[in-house]
């Protein structure tokens, strides 16, 4: 049993949670994920670390309520325990010391991208980060960003906070006034990463995303998180999370995440972190 | 009074058509009566044939003379002293290839039911007699044991019952591996899994679940925290795809993914437990073996109409053990044999809508000894399917031989060792099991486990010495 440390709800949907899992949080990189499980009866349902701390031996998991698994997940106090929580889990996220880098989140995709940003920022890269959401509520970890970031932009769906619209709508005001990166870091819904992507290719800016498909063990077992990136079918579980965004069939990653969309619907959702379907 | 039938006394099965609606355990299990009757089959021989194709050893005559005599409590004492998990083995050995198959009763027909008796003993002690540990002398020397599946729980009891401190660390959330998450419950059921697993843990086995070795820590990590051997079980854990065009469509699932969902997360009990699984009207598995078997009959469970087993070569070859194959014909399984696919075929929306096979004809006897499958040049068609199941195999899966120093392994993977005592080139550092031989039985990976268990024995007393 993982006991709950700390907790506190971010928003109306998105709860952030610490645990004691001295297994992850000794070993743990940006980039990486765990995999966990509620209780007796819940899915594993793999989720990025958003932080850790070596000295306490726990773990920062932020995730969005949808389905029963998290919702019995949010029912768990802080003195209480979870049953399941393996890792570190994916491949690190390969980060370069390059001059400056654009990190682009949506929803609770501002929770993976936060560690792989504070490490950049340790490395004493210059990082500019957008964060979307459907409104400023949904806006989450914004005074951690600002600490490690140069500049913080916003995108809200109903304007509430930053600019109307979405996140590549400030990518491109940003390309547009001359802005140069080396590389951009986008995670949140596939249709954003996708969109980021269909700005970045054309301009050949290196794009890493950070996929999130369908999976039971994290371990390579199961094979269900396969993804066509160039010509190539990898696991996201064991080759991933992190992929170059420019090769990524993000088409067919839709398709797949959406598998089991009528029977979730029902009652869950397997294997998925929430923001993919919102933000 | 021996009993001279050429036939082994029935064992009572659930029927076809009411089984293929259900996932409860399709063999019944012998009464003590029947058991007694088959038990007496046994003609005793001094050579034993059959203990020699045991790869644990079950002393198998021995045993069966208990059974006659209705010394049940014993001979399941017999049985486990050299293996721990009979229960299991009764029900999934391919006896026809292994004990039985060297019987000498099999000349003029069946063999003595081995694998039958063998479970029955294993259930009657488990429901009728209460257990107790003895006590056991224990060293204050750390092994570490990989993986809770087969191999490794057989090594982990082993050396705890030579009195090491064992911990086993385990990737998932249950013990068991395969055993678990594999073999579906009509054919091996959880509880009785878990049971038999719960005797090695008495035995004073440390158990750490939630742990994958080679990223929570790493082999290296465990010799240096003062394990002083590592046997690593990790299975085969890596399933093969074909590499076909249509590959990734939604509702192509390989074997493990599919029966995890139904075994593992209790799928099939869906929407009382939240894990889903996808199973169509028309399913087609490709493959051959007892996982494809497995996945088709399960398929079937959940309520798929049409379920084939497409395999290119013919049903000799089939790699399935007998009674499955019997079994899943009995249930309706249509084998599509001597047929290879060549593509998967999907609608608009990346659905499967289609599997096509070319036929297969069989030429020479190739390396494995069986003839070579060649494709009938033109003979192409499309079954009509809305999910397909991979089922070819696995190989071992990569996390240890990525994260480990000094382990040498073969080019697909697979870890070398040495053949009588499962040491890697690593040392203090063992394997066995699927991650050492590819995808195997059951049995042969506590075959390995527990020779690994005696050389590790062997190598830490010369050491204290």
């Amino acid at each position: 049993m993982y006991k709950i440390v700390d907790k506190r709800q971010l928003n109306k949907d998105v709860d952030l949670m610490v645990v004691k899992a001295p297994f992850v949080s000794r070993k743990c990189e940006p980039g990486q994920f765990i995999i966990l499980r509620a209780d007796d009866n819940s899915e594993r349902i793999p989720l990025t670390i958003a932080d850790y701390d070596r000295e306490e031996d726990t773990v920062t998991i932020i995730y969005q309520v949808v389905g029963y698994s998290t919702q019995v997940l949010r029912t768990k106090e802080i003195g209480e325990s979870v049953k399941d929580f393996v890792g570190p889990l994916g491949q690190p996220s390969e980060l370069k010391k390059h001059k400056r880098v654009l990190g682009i989140a949506g929803g609770v995709g501002a929770a993976p991208l936060y560690p792989q940003i504070k490490k950049l920022h340790e490395m004493g890269v210059e990082v500019d980060v957008i964060i979307g959401g459907r409104s400023d509520e949904y806006i989450i970890l914004e005074d951690e960003f600002k600490k490690i970031c140069h500049n913080i932009y916003f995108a809200t769906n109903d304007g509430s906070k930053g600019k109307k619209g979405f996140v590549t709508d400030v990518l491109n005001d940003l390309l547009d006034n001359g802005e140069q990166y080396e590389e951009v870091i986008a995670i949140g819904p596939l249709i954003m990463m996708k969109a980021v992507v269909s700005i970045t290719k054309p301009l050949n800016i290196p794009t890493a995303v950070s996929l999130n498909p369908v999976m039971i063990d994290g371990t390579g077992m199961c094979g269900g998180c396969r993804v066509t990136v160039g010509d190539e079918t990898k696991f996201a579980c064991v080759d991933g999370p992190d992929f170059d965004g420019l090769l990524v069939d993000f088409d067919e990653c839709m398709r797949r995440q959406n598998m089991y969309r009528d029977q979730e619907d029902h009652v869950c959702r397997v294997g998925l972190e929430g923001g993919q379907k919102n933000a | 009074m021996p009993n001279m039938s050429s036939e082994k006394v029935k064992m009572p099965e659930q029927d076809p058509i009411k089984r293929g609606k259900n996932f409860d355990e399709v063999a019944l299990g012998y009464t003590l009566e029947q058991a007694i009757e088959e038990a007496k089959r046994c003609l005793q021989c001094k050579t034993k044939p059959c203990v020699s194709g045991c790869p644990v050893n079950v002393p198998i005559p021995e045993f069966i003379k208990l059974v006659e005599e209705g010394k049940i409590e014993e001979a399941y004492k017999t049985i486990t002293k050299e293996n721990a998990l009979p229960a299991i083995c009764g029900r999934v050995c391919p006896q026809e290839s292994q004990c039985e198959g060297l019987c000498v009763r099999a000349k003029k027909g069946e063999a003595v039911g081995v694998g039958r008796l063998e479970r029955f003993v294993a259930d009657y002690y488990m429901e009728n007699v209460k257990t107790e540990n003895e006590e056991i002398e224990q060293l204050d020397i750390k092994v570490a044991v990989v993986g809770a599946g087969p191999a490794g729980l057989t090594c982990a009891g082993e050396l705890a019952k030579k009195g090491y401190k064992v911990t086993v660390f385990e990737a998932l959330h249950e013990l068991g591996g395969v055993l678990m998450y594999g073999i579906p419950e009509f054919r091996l059921p959880k509880a009785l899994v878990a049971k038999e697993v719960q005797t090695i843990i008495d035995m004073g086995v440390e158990i750490n679940k939630n742990v994958v070795v080679g990223r929570s820590i790493t082999v290296d990590e465990l010799l240096e925290e003062g394990y002083k051997a590592v046997f690593v079980g990790s299975g085969a854990g890596l399933p093969k795809f074909l590499g076909l065009e249509g590959e990734n469509l939604n509702g192509v699932y390989s074997a493990n993914e599919f029966l995890t969902r139904v075994n593992l997360m209790k799928a099939y009990d869906f929407p009382s437990n939240p894990t889903p699984v996808k199973i169509g009207k028309k399913v087609a598995v490709v493959g051959g073996g007892n996982v494809a078997m497995d996945a088709a009959r399960t398929a079937l469970r959940l309520g798929a109409e049409d379920v084939y087993i497409v395999y290119r070569r013919s049903e000799e070859e089939l790699p399935a053990r007998l009674e499955e194959v019997h079994h899943a014909k009995e249930e309706g399984i249509d084998l599509k044999l001597l047929n290879n696919p060549t593509k998967i075929i999907g609608n608009d929306e990346g659905w499967v809508t289609g599997l096509e096979c070319i036929k297969m004809e069989l030429g020479e006897p190739d390396d494995s000894g069986r003839r070579r499958p060649k494709a009938v040049e033109g003979s192409e068609f499309v079954l009509s399917v809305d999910t397909v199941v991979i089922a070819i195999g696995q190989s071992p899966n990569p996390l240890i031989r990525q994260t480990t120093t000094g382990l040498n392994v073969e080019d697909w993977g697979g870890i070398i060792v040495e053949e009588e005592t499962m040491e890697t080139s690593k040392d203090y550092v063992y394997a066995g099991g699927d991650v050492v031989t590819g995808a195997a039985t059951v049995i042969l990976a506590m075959g390995a486990g527990k020779q690994a268990a005696e050389a590790i024995h062997k190598k830490l007393l010369e050491l204290q010495v």
